[in-house]
This record gives structure tokens, C-alpha cells and sequence, in this order.
């Protein structure tokens, strides 16, 4: 049987830039739980500490880790950016993509990569310049690549901004799909609409701390710190 | 401008005719340039793919060198490559003076600058781009490079044929090392220096003519074959 990477521990990690905390110092263990949201006003530290759970940022101080070796633990996990980085390169390709980095064979990689493409409905373009899709299909089709290689964890920074509601509806499909085939999610989302559907844990963060941690269902209605309840009451934080 | 319309209809003349010599001397020019800016390429792509992606010590210096490397003088390449290869040279065992190879072995050091570095340019761009998702994809620095060089290809080609340009033009070094000898070293360049030499001006006009236009025809070709400058393609 093969190993879990979780937990995933932080402890009293923090990122800075040019002397300034951008997260932290945060203690934090996260389990193997379905799908966590984390929230927060601009310039919380969201995406500073996605990108610090992933390896994109390394620690100023503390430190992250997982179950298993750091290397190994790369290997299976993906991560979606706010602003889709999309390959020069057909649809079918771009989704083939980290297959082809794992030495995965060309051909199986390609039926692979089709498979995803038609699963988040990019069937018709699949042999289209991924550059020409339009802003939901491009999201869509860096869910497919970061989908294909199933992770057991997937890391999202805002995965729907800038997307309709038809077009978010479509890929919280495929998050839910992909929460039910036993892959983590951890995504940052500023949606609270989306933090209710999809997850079933919420951060909030403020001012690059973490200020609570707490189920879904229980977070919403009763939020235990002051700044919390006014974040959803939807007062401006300073 | 007599001369020039005269240039003109001679070029003309040799193309309609099948000029053997012309020819002879084309190809010879062809197979040389395309042959250093073969080499030029799979040396400079790479290297400024290296450039671009790794962070060293000295990478600056490195960089303010290669980019000082493109304007190297070509009679001063021909004249360093004639000495290692001239029979009292460390290469003069070879027999490579006054050969074709000479002359690609001298074009390919002044032509790999050149590529590294505008490569370099190329592929520092799109890196900045796709740093972020290849990192996240823990890509080995060789598939980074090979990804990059891939998925840059059209802007590379740029690279590439900027080689082409200067090379196919040169005749400093390929003078010096190659020799001018007729049916055996002697190319577009080299013969138009000499009909000027002789002042047959018609005929080194003419000749210039067919070089402009191998130029363009390669070019050309080169873009046809690649796709570039299409709907949906880089």
C-alpha cells in the first residue's frame, strides 16, 4: 500500500519578501480531509501560503513538512494558478504535458490526456491551439493537466476569478469529481459561495495569520474571532 | 546605376543560363552556412536555454560577454582559426586549411554568440512565463531547457536565422581560412570580392543579386516549412 503524504505539517512557517511577512508564522496540520477553502481579504497571505504548502515559496523561518520525503511528496501534487499558464502548445498537448515529465509513454499520455480533455469538455478543441480558448476553457484545461497525473493533493489559487457563473458551475463540477476520486483540495478562494459548496474546512487568514481554523458547517454560521465575523458580514478590514 | 541595371540583367543572365559556376559556388555556399548555423544552433539553443533558466555566480559577466562575442570582428576569427589549423598550428595535422570545413568551423565561432544570446533573450522571456508551472510540475533543469527550446521553437528561429544572416554575408574570415580556391573553397562572398578585385563589377553585382536572393529564398523557405506568422501559431 502506498503511503500518504498527509499529514502536512507547518510549523511556525513564514514567508517573507523584502523584509516584509507576507505569511506567518503559521502552525498548521493538515490532515487527509476532503477540501479545505482558505479565506480572507487581499494581501491576507492566501496565496503566499498555498504557494509556500506546494514548495513554489520557501520558508524565511520554520518549516513545512509532509509525510514523506519532500521529493517524493512533490511528485503527487498539482497546483492551478489564479491566471492560467497556458503552453504554446494544442490543447491535447498542454494536458499531456506532465504525463511526458513523468516519462510516461507518448501514446498513453495522449489517450490519457484525450480522456481528460472530454471529461471537463474540451473534447472539441483538443486539437486547438491552447492559447485561442477563452477564459473558462482555459481553466478548465489547467484542471485537466493538473488533474491527469492524479495528485493526492491539488492546490488552487482562486480557480474561478474572473469566471461566470455558468463556467464556475463547471468546474466546481469537476473539483467535486475530483474530491470524490480521493484527491485533497486545498484552495484559496475570495467565493464564499464556492467555501460553502466545496469544502468541508475553512482557514482564515488574516494579516498572514492564521486566525481559525474550523469545519464548514460551523464556520459560516458561528465564526470564533472578531475579524472573521466582520470579514463575512462583509465589513472592510483594515 | 548603369552598373546596377547591369548587375541586375547579369544575374539574371546567370540564373536563366544554369550557370555551372554559379552553381557550383551556391551550393557551396549553402552547404557551408547552413552546415555552421547547423552546428551554431545545436551549440547556442541550448546554451542560451542554460543561460536563461540557471543562476550562477558569474551569470552577468557571462551574459555581458556572449552579447559582447556577437560583434566579433570575422577577420580576426578567420585569422585566430588559420593559425591553430596552418601546419605549425596545434590542428595542422588535420589538413583542414583552405577546406570547406575550415571555413564552417569559422563561421560556427562567429555565429554561436550570436545565437546564444538572442536564444537567450527568447527563452528568459518565456521562462519568466512558465517558471511557476514548471517548478510546480518538477521538471528536471534538462526538460525545463528542452521545454522551453520547444515551445519557444518559432521565437528561436529567429535566432537561428539571424545566424544565417551574418553567416551567409561573411567574408572576412571564410576568405582567410578558406582561400578563395576556385571549384574548391570559393563561395558568394569570396567570388564577389575578387570580381570587384578585378573590377568586373557587372558580374560581382550579378553574383551580390544571387545572394540577396538565396537569403530570402532560404528565409522564406524556412518560415513556409515552420508555419510561423499563421492564425493560432507562434
Amino acid at each position: 500500500m502506498v503511503e500518504s503524504i498527509f499529514p502536512l505539517a507547518l510549523r511556525n512557517a513564514s514567508v517573507k519578501r523584502k523584509g516584509k511577512v507576507l505569511v506567518g508564522p503559521i502552525d498548521l496540520e493538515l490532515g487527509s480531509n476532503a477540501a479545505t477553502a482558505i479565506i480572507g481579504p487581499n494581501g491576507a497571505g492566501k496565496t503566499s501560503l498555498l504557494r509556500l504548502m506546494h514548495g513554489l515559496e520557501r520558508c524565511d523561518s520554520g518549516s513545512v513538512q509532509w509525510a514523506i520525503p519532500d521529493e517524493e511528496a512533490r511528485k503527487r501534487q498539482s497546483f492551478v494558478f489564479q491566471t492560467p499558464i497556458i503552453m504554446r502548445r494544442t490543447v491535447l498537448e498542454c494536458i499531456a504535458y506532465p504525463l511526458a515529465i513523468r516519462g510516461a509513454g507518448k501514446g498513453a499520455s495522449r489517450n490519457l490526456a484525450a480522456e481528460w480533455g472530454e471529461r471537463v469538455g474540451l473534447k472539441d478543441v483538443l486539437r486547438d491551439q491552447a492559447a485561442v480558448l477563452s477564459g473558462g476553457e482555459k481553466q478548465k484545461l489547467a484542471l485537466a493537466r493538473a488533474l491527469v497525473t492524479a495528485p493526492e493533493v491539488l492546490f488552487l489559487d482562486e480557480p474561478c476569478a474572473n469566471l461566470d457563473g455558468r463556467a464556475t458551475r463547471e468546474i466546481e463540477g469537476i473539483l467535486s469529481d475530483a474530491v470524490s476520486a480521493g484527491t485533497r483540495i486545498v484552495m484559496a478562494t475570495h467565493d464564499m459561495g464556492q467555501a460553502r459548496r466545496i469544502s468541508n474546512e475553512v482557514l482564515f487568514l488574516y494579516k498572514g495569520r492564521l486566525h481559525e481554523i474550523e469545519r464548514t458547517e460551523l464556520f459560516f454560521p458561528s465564526p470564533r474571532t472578531s475579524e472573521a465575523a466582520a470579514f463575512l458580514r462583509g465589513d472592510i478590514l483594515e | 546605376m548603369n552598373e546596377l541595371l547591369s548587375g541586375f540583367i547579369e544575374a539574371g543572365r546567370l540564373i536563366v543560363s544554369l550557370d555551372a559556376d554559379l552553381a557550383e559556388i551556391t551550393l557551396r555556399s549553402l552547404h557551408v552556412t547552413l552546415t555552421a548555423v547547423f552546428f551554431a544552433s545545436a551549440i547556442g539553443l541550448p546554451v542560451g536555454g542554460l543561460l536563461a533558466v540557471t543562476r550562477f555566480r558569474w551569470r552577468r559577466h557571462v551574459i555581458a560577454v556572449v552579447n559582447a562575442l556577437m560583434g566579433l570582428p570575422p577577420v580576426v576569427v578567420g585569422l585566430v582559426v588559420y593559425i591553430l589549423f596552418s601546419r605549425a598550428g596545434p590542428f595542422g595535422v588535420l589538413g583542414l586549411l583552405f577546406t570547406p570545413t575550415a571555413m564552417i568551423i569559422a563561421q560556427i565561432i562567429i555565429v554561436t554568440p550570436l545565437v546564444v544570446s538572442i536564444s537567450h533573450q527568447a527563452i528568459r522571456e518565456l521562462w519568466a512565463e512558465y517558471h511557476d508551472l514548471l517548478i510546480s510540475m518538477n521538471a528536471s533543469k534538462r526538460q525545463r531547457i528542452a521545454t522551453l527550446i520547444y515551445d519557444g521553437r518559432r521565437a528561436l528561429l529567429t535566432a537561428s536565422l539571424a545566424g544565417f544572416g551574418r553567416a551567409i554575408g561573411e567574408v572576412g574570415a571564410i576568405m582567410i581560412v578558406g582561400g578563395n580556391i576556385d571549384h574548391a573553397t570559393r563561395v558568394l562572398t569570396t567570388a564577389i570580392a575578387l570580381e570587384t578585385s578585378k573590377g568586373n563589377f557587372p558580374l560581382a553585382l550579378g553574383l551580390g543579386f544571387v545572394l540577396i536572393g538565396l537569403a530570402v529564398g532560404v528565409n522564406f523557405a524556412i518560415h513556409n516549412i515552420l508555419r510561423t506568422e499563421r492564425a493560432s501559431l507562434w
